[in-house]
């Protein structure tokens, strides 16, 4: 066996990642579950997310998606981008229904793990009732809600989890006025078996997270910062530039929560030994939708993150 | 025994390639890599490949010299922004058609 080569095939991958501790770029399977094609943005973070996300969950899972852009990019009839099966269904019913179908695969004997991937209009707004019960009834389910901070597919309108004082098309002048909601909190608060927050600026993290929650039982949540180039502002290529400032300037934080224990991973972790972050201007200025913030608001935010992780630094 | 008229009755896609057409079509600027400097191109070794990794439509290959598949690739750049040997450049896709004149 040869963990660097590449000429393997998915058994002998599967004993490797086991073996393993961390994906690396070499390690990574060659076998793609998404044909390309299909109809996201060109330079969609959630492309990216969903291709390397495909490649840790393999062929034995069903999807369960409500409106958003992962419904486009699956591909409409009569041909789909995804290799694997896909039950679109209601805004407000995900949680409900990737249930019903977990309960189904119990009856059937089956072990296939079923997937709710759901945007963040999906989960901090409409779907929120559904999850909070899912949550409760501990259900064996993963769900994952990519947060690319507001409804991108309709065409950019605020949501629950769009940062205060940005521009949307339904906040057009001087930005949304309230303060976001921090979901993952949210969620902490349920107690669940597994919480992760990921980027998509680091596929290989939100991997492995996925290795690890596939193993647990219960309900596991992975929360995703998705940059956006249309809905945020920015050029095509920046991407994942703009993914890896938000965690390099501290405003979006990689951690995992298990047992009640949280612990910051990988990205985040490295920054608890810097003295001083990246200023958060830096990553503010990327992107357009942030232009109507006053240089007051943007140092407020700051010492908000100042502060922060001034907290993280005591407890880790 | 499932109901045998269930077959007609959904309309559940095949999976398959380019459900949007041809994406390729939606590009402005095309990657180009210089084998010179790419680095797994360069060594012989497998190295790197984070080109494969970030490329949002898979249509990098895995390959020691990475191959491009420009009947897909949707010329996002991200290919070039990632490389940390800035191998790949992004260069109007018009400069490619043949007869063109562009001064």
């Amino acid at each position: 066996m040869n963990p660097g080569g590449l000429d393997y095939n998915y058994e002998d991958w599967t004993t490797i990642m086991n073996m393993t501790a961390k994906t690396s770029v070499l390690n990574l399977t060659q076998e793609e579950f998404i044909y390309p094609g299909n109809r996201a943005c060109s330079g969609c973070g959630l492309s990216i997310l969903y291709r390397i996300g495909l490649k840790a969950l393999g062929r034995d899972c069903i999807f369960v998606v409500p409106p958003s852009c992962l419904t486009v990019m699956q591909g409409l009839f009569p041909i789909a981008a995804t290799q694997m099966p896909v039950l679109n269904c209601t805004f407000a019913s995900t949680a409900a229904i990737a249930t019903g179908v977990r309960a189904a695969m119990k009856r059937l004997g089956r072990d296939t793990q079923v997937v709710a991937w759901a945007g963040d209009g999906g989960t901090s707004d409409i779907g929120i009732q559904a999850l909070s019960g899912a949550l409760e009834r501990v259900e064996d389910i993963i769900y994952i809600c990519y947060d690319n901070e507001a409804y991108m597919n309709t065409g950019v309108q605020r949501s629950g989890t769009t940062p205060q004082g940005t521009l949307t098309t339904t906040t057009p002048l001087s930005g949304k006025a309230e303060a976001s909601k921090n979901i993952p909190a949210i969620i902490a608060a349920h107690n669940p078996a597994y919480l992760a927050t990921c980027s998509a600026s680091y596929p290989l993290d939100f991997h492995d997270k996925l290795l690890k929650a596939k193993e647990i039982k219960g309900l596991k949540y992975l929360h995703i910062q998705t940059p956006c180039p249309p809905g945020w502002g920015c050029e095509e290529r920046m991407t994942v530039e703009i993914g890896r400032t938000a965690v390099e300037t501290g405003l979006f934080d990689l951690y995992e929560i298990e047992d009640g224990q949280m612990k910051l991973s990988g990205p985040s972790q490295k920054l608890l030994g810097k003295t001083s972050l990246r200023p958060v201007r830096e990553y503010l200025e990327m992107q357009v939708r942030f232009k109507a913030l006053s240089d007051e608001q943007i140092n407020v935010m700051q010492a908000e993150i100042d502060q922060k992780w001034a907290g993280y630094r005591d407890t880790f | 025994m499932p109901d045998p008229r269930f077959k007609i009755l959904t309309s559940a896609s095949t999976s398959g390639p380019g459900d949007a057409g041809r994406t390729g079509s939606w590009r402005v600027e095309r990657p180009v890599i210089d084998m010179d400097r790419c680095i797994p191109a360069k060594t012989g070794k497998h190295a790197c490949h984070l080109c494969w990794l970030y490329c949002p439509d898979n249509v990098v290959s895995k390959d020691l010299e990475p191959t491009i598949d420009l009947e897909y690739c949707k010329g996002c750049g991200i290919c070039a922004q990632e490389c940390p040997a800035q191998a790949i450049e992004m260069i109007p896709d018009a400069d490619f058609i043949k007869g063109a004149d562009r001064e």
